[in-house]
């Protein structure tokens, strides 16, 4: 590790940690907006249900550098545009998300829907304050995996050029230089644990009901 | 079309560093890659779903494993052994053990997921028949457990297919050829091919797991319906059928 490098470059790095952190967490927050009513409608489709996932989930087979390449063909957008990486991205969390929301309302218990229908509840208002917050741990177990593997993912588009931690493992073969590779690598481990914690913790806290069975 | 011009060139599809020479490359890559994994990662997911040891060994590993960004991995392990090797082995090594890496945490969690999710009763009866630990492990829990392996074996594949094409980087051959060269080149329809061909061929091997899984699986767990009794409604019960979390990071 050469310190005098890195209190040099601090600047820089600083740079690609927030552009990196930016890149993986704003289409993890567009796929989830989108994920929830698509999953919903999904969940609602009935037989239609199973075809409709699978050829949702076929968007993961595209490799992500294919994606980098192709999104500006059809976006019209230049190859180092960091909306590429977004758009593509949020392919990927919905691929995901839209199956762990249909399961997470699926497994809501019939006999809390019928307590709620009885109630008097209407459909809408079910949705929002029974369905959801009970399919929230599912829902944040797949936002996990999402955010977790999308800051892994971010670094592969430093091979089109978008800047972000990816960068710094460029650079680094090039110089042929460990430590920008080592930061790299710890920085971007560091971010997917506290983004991780940060959603545990979260959903924890929607849900305290929960805590009784842990 | 200039998605479509590199590919509809006859020329770029034949020679040393033609489209299907790069496509059998990156076949080859895969299929070795994966078949080191399976070898690590079937025989522990085995053993931790039988006995129920190191369950969460298996899971903080997985979840490591996820988090790690693999370009940094490859670009780190090539600085790191390349002056070992000598010629191509410097990137080829590197770069197989990234790809057996992110290869073994997917296979292990399906066989293990699927070992400790087999049907209790089926245990329990063959264990009453008089099955040896050895016979229950690999007559009943097995079988039971095929749907997940291969859900593991597709997520696995996936994460390979990808991450060769990320490898050219360092010079692995395959089609992140072309995207890396189109790229140095600003040749944009070269890029485009590599694109279009690496996807398709991720689609492809896809279907093809699917297609082992639907023909491998037991019917008694898959639920399709068998001609002889084509009345009977069986209870549906999702809980009873156990999925993973199919592992992401393309």
């Amino acid at each position: 590790m050469n310190v005098d490098w890195l209190m040099r470059e601090w600047d820089m790095i600083l740079d690609l940690f927030l552009r990196h952190l930016w890149l993986s967490v704003a289409p993890v927050a567009i796929g989830l907006g989108l994920a929830l009513p698509i999953g919903w409608a999904v969940q609602r489709s009935g037989r239609w249900k199973g075809p409709i996932l699978n050829l949702v989930g076929l968007l993961f087979t595209i490799p992500s550098l294919a994606l980098f390449v192709l999104l500006p063909w059809f976006l019209g957008t230049q190859i180092l545009d960091p909306l590429n990486v977004i758009v593509a991205l949020t392919i990927y969390v919905l691929a995901l998300l839209v199956r762990t929301v249909a399961d997470g309302l699926d497994a809501v218990p019939r006999e809390t829907l019928q307590a709620a229908n009885a109630m008097g509840f209407r459909p809408l208002r079910r949705l929002l304050t029974i369905e959801l917050p009970l399919a929230i741990p599912v829902i944040a177990g797949g936002l996990r995996v999402a955010l977790v593997s999308n800051i892994s993912i971010v670094s592969v588009a430093a091979l089109v050029g978008t800047r972000q931690l990816g960068s710094l493992f460029t650079q680094g073969l090039q110089l042929q230089f460990l430590t920008p590779i080592i930061i790299g690598i710890v920085l971007s481990l560091l971010l997917a644990a506290t983004l991780d914690a940060l959603v545990l913790v979260l959903s924890r806290r929607m849900t305290p009901w929960e805590r009784r069975n842990a | 079309m200039i998605l479509f011009s590199w590919l509809l060139d006859p020329a770029n599809w034949t020679g040393p560093y033609g489209a299907l020479t790069l496509i059998w490359q990156h076949i080859l890559y895969t299929l070795a890659a994966m078949a080191a994994a399976a070898v690590i990662a079937v025989p522990i997911g085995l053993y931790v779903g039988h006995t129920r040891r190191g369950e969460l060994l298996i899971a903080g590993a997985a979840n490591i494993l996820r988090a790690l960004p693999s370009l940094g991995l490859i670009v780190l392990l090539v600085i790191l052994l390349g002056p070992v090797f000598t010629s191509d082995l410097a990137f080829l090594v590197p770069s197989l053990i990234v790809l057996v890496l992110l290869a073994v945490p997917p296979i292990m969690t399906g066989t293990y997921s699927g070992i400790a999710n087999a049907n209790r009763a089926a245990v329990d009866a063959a264990r009453g028949m008089g099955f040896t630990p050895l016979q229950v492990l690999f007559r009943v829990e097995l079988p039971c457990a095929l749907p997940l392996i291969f859900s593991g074996m597709r997520g696995a594949t996936l994460q390979v297919i990808s991450t060769a094409t990320i490898a050219a980087y360092v010079s692995l051959g395959g089609l992140g050829r072309l995207i890396i060269d189109g790229r140095a080149q600003n040749d944009y329809s070269q890029m485009a091919a590599g694109a279009i061909l690496v996807g398709l061929l991720a689609l492809c091997v896809d279907l093809a797991i699917e297609l082992m899984a639907y023909l491998t699986v037991s019917r008694g767990l898959t639920r399709r319906e068998t001609s002889r009794f084509p009345n009977i409604r069986r209870r549906s019960d999702p809980s009873s059928s156990p999925t993973v979390q199919r592992d992401v990071s393309p």
